[in-house]
């Protein structure tokens, strides 16, 4: 309890573009503001074809409903304001990393390839040094849910390197 | 006496026995699992069901449904983090209880109240999805998107979080079923020229990125976490005085977890929050709540138990989800070709006792195996999150591909499963987000639908006593959350 109000006050110190309610709190307006101009270049349907309201409007209203929300939610964070958070640690930037490096890999290489490097990459990163467990995750494990998803549901997988040479198999 | 012969019929089936044997075992492996749970465990399955036929595929999800929610309790008392949201409650007694050396009795008492919680709430399913059924037959389109509204309404009332945080997430999970072509004019939506969002963004890559993803991103910053764990010698049958003192807060409970199940969205984790406070209000001895009262575990396991059934009733009578685990079993019954509603009770009645004699063996099932298996399900505990996590990550990109082959899907994934990440981080729940996707279309269909009926005048809703009541309830929802944080700023 002692700490959240020590938090509180910590934030409550901080310029106000640097607190977390005013990020988050831009954040969403800036994007649903962007989403919200997409809406106006919706096509329009001609009255005869129309269904109650335009197609646009539905996510119109939602997008300025999330707007006023968050205007509410920010206004409140002057009462009362956020806790700040931890800095995120090395392990959560490694990990987002891995999620881009499987994109990258399943893109441009091979879907099974990408998931034994992330397997790899995060086991490791987690703390983990045993080679045996590091085999287990990054290409043990991920044979037997390919060979499973393979077998008993019928997937075929994308091709790419390593699964083209288990398609020839 | 049809109907009870009905609800046994999965105990005559032996393919439908090893189903819930199954079902029920990956539950409760799933809710121990910190950061798992009933919902990211369903969500991963649904791939595996396209394999099995509709009703195998439901008794599946509704097993893991009830087993996983009493699961959370093992891990909520031996090591003091609940295994499930809605095992939280069961940590502020269970665990002090344990540290007293009394693990055992603590488990069983959870054991015995959840096993209860869930075969009242069953009795409930049984006599009132029929009712909802038949009322739900009065509804039209203005009555469904009111009652659409009610749901969405009660988002807000969801876990501990802002209100409002919950709402502006249920609104973006409604706007996320906006994406693709228009289901009433294919005008394209947010498709930004890409074809592979014209079909719309499907709920498992959201429902796995959000739930599964996003938490394998918590556990990458909670490493240095070291959980202290209760040596269990044996789970323990509460005794004869332990029955005395919790027979009525167990009863309480389960009535309360099996009317809070039933209203739409509402889950497990009210239930259990609200169990526990009535349970600590009506006790002779409320001041050991919190230092290891047996009322406390039976008030919060009881509840929580008692909301599956109850979440099932809107689920299945009006297709309205009652929990984020049965918005993925509702997925589960539209991804086999079965609408829930009245119809589905006047066309195909012994699919649905199928299912309710399916969840009344669940809690059967998992009171034998937490009874006799609970030691060995808390060493699950033990398996470090640096093996866990990959290995839940590759099944979580096998399984989002598999529904629709689609590497598009995958990285749709990943994406929610940062959003989901940040979400939880400044407070935001995921929950509604699920509800709203899967609410999305009902609300804006019903809405469309009405005002071609109502001519475009708005104000025709409230000339409808059904939709009127519903708007009402809404209204007292919103409110709801306000009353419901001074309460339990007074009991807890």
């Amino acid at each position: 309890m002692k700490n959240v109000r020590k938090q509180k006050r910590a934030n409550k110190s901080l310029p106000f573009f640097f607190k977390d309610e005013f990020k988050v709190s831009f954040i969403i307006i800036f994007i649903s503001t962007i989403l919200l101009i997409t809406t106006f270049s919706f096509d329009i349907v001609p009255p005869i074809l129309n269904r109650g309201i335009q197609p646009a409007t539905f996510p119109k209203g939602l997008l300025v409903l999330i707007i006023s929300l968050t205007l509410i939610v920010y206004y409140l964070s002057f009462k009362k304001p956020w806790k700040i958070e931890k800095k995120l640690p090395k392990t959560f930037y490694l990990t987002l990393t891995s999620f881009l490096l499987f994109v990258l890999i399943s893109k441009t290489l091979d879907f099974f390839l990408a998931i034994s490097v992330l397997s790899i990459f995060v086991s490791y990163y987690w703390g983990e040094r045993r080679i045996f467990h590091l085999l287990l995750v990054s290409i043990i494990f991920p044979i037997i849910v390919f060979v499973f998803f393979e077998t008993i549901l019928g997937l075929r997988f994308p091709p790419g390197i390593i699964t083209n040479i288990y398609y020839q198999v | 006496m049809d109907n009870l012969l009905l609800m046994m019929a999965p105990l005559f089936s032996s393919k439908l026995l090893l189903v819930l044997f199954f079902g029920t075992l990956f539950g409760l492996i799933l809710g121990v699992l910190p950061g798992l749970g009933p919902t990211t465990g369903g969500a991963l399955i649904l791939p595996f069901t396209m394999t099995l036929d509709p009703l195998s595929a439901i008794v599946l999800l509704t097993s893991i449904y009830c087993a996983g929610t009493y699961g959370g309790a093992i891990t909520a008392i031996l090591i003091n983090t609940p295994g499930t949201p809605a095992a939280a409650a069961t940590c502020l007694d269970g665990y002090p209880l344990a540290q007293k050396g009394e693990a055992g009795r603590a488990l069983g008492m959870a054991t015995v109240s959840s096993t209860v919680g869930g075969i009242f709430s069953v009795i409930i399913l049984v006599f009132f999805a029929p009712l909802l059924a038949k009322l739900a037959y009065e509804f039209g389109q203005p009555e469904y998107f009111a009652l659409a509204i009610f749901g969405l309404t009660m988002l807000a009332s969801i876990g501990d979080g802002s209100p409002i945080k919950n709402l502006i997430a249920g609104a973006f999970g409604i706007l996320i079923s906006t994406i693709g072509k228009d289901f009433m004019t294919s005008i394209d939506r947010f498709t930004y020229g890409i074809n592979e969002l014209s079909e719309g963004i499907g709920f498992i890559p959201v429902v796995v990125g959000l739930f599964a993803i996003s938490e394998m991103l918590t556990q990458s910053t909670l490493l240095d976490q070291v959980f202290k764990r209760v040596a269990l010698k044996a789970v323990k049958l509460p005794s004869l005085k332990d029955y005395k003192l919790t027979w009525k807060t167990i009863l309480r409970s389960s009535g309360i977890g099996s009317f809070i199940g039933v209203l739409p969205a509402e889950g497990g984790t009210v239930a259990s929050l609200i169990g526990y406070s009535e349970a600590k209000r009506f006790s002779k001895n409320p001041e050991e709540f919190g230092k290891g009262s047996i009322e406390g575990i039976a008030g919060a396991e009881a509840a929580n138990n008692a909301a599956t059934g109850g979440a099932m009733v809107p689920t299945l009578a009006l297709g309205i989800p009652g929990s984020a685990t049965t918005a993925v079993i509702l997925t589960g019954l539209i991804i086999h070709g079965v609408r829930p509603g009245p119809d589905l009770f006047r066309e195909q009645p012994e699919f649905l006792y199928g299912i309710f004699g399916a969840m009344l063996i669940a809690n059967i099932l998992f009171f034998i195996f937490g009874f006799f298996g609970a030691k060995i399900f808390a060493r699950i505990t033990l398996v470090p999150n640096k093996i866990l996590w990959p290995m839940i990550f590759a099944v979580s990109v096998c399984g989002t591909y598999s529904l629709s082959q689609s590497i598009i899907d995958v990285w749709i994934m990943l994406l929610f499963g940062v959003i989901g990440f940040f979400m939880r981080r400044y407070g935001f729940s995921v929950v509604p987000v699920i509800i709203g996707l899967i609410l999305g279309e009902l609300v804006e269909g019903t809405l469309r639908q009405s005002l071609v009926i109502f001519d475009g005048n708005w104000l025709m809703f409230l000339t409808r006593p059904i939709a009127l009541t519903f708007f009402i309830l809404s209204l007292i929802a919103l409110a709801f959350p306000l009353l419901r944080s001074k309460k339990r700023k007074k009991i807890l």
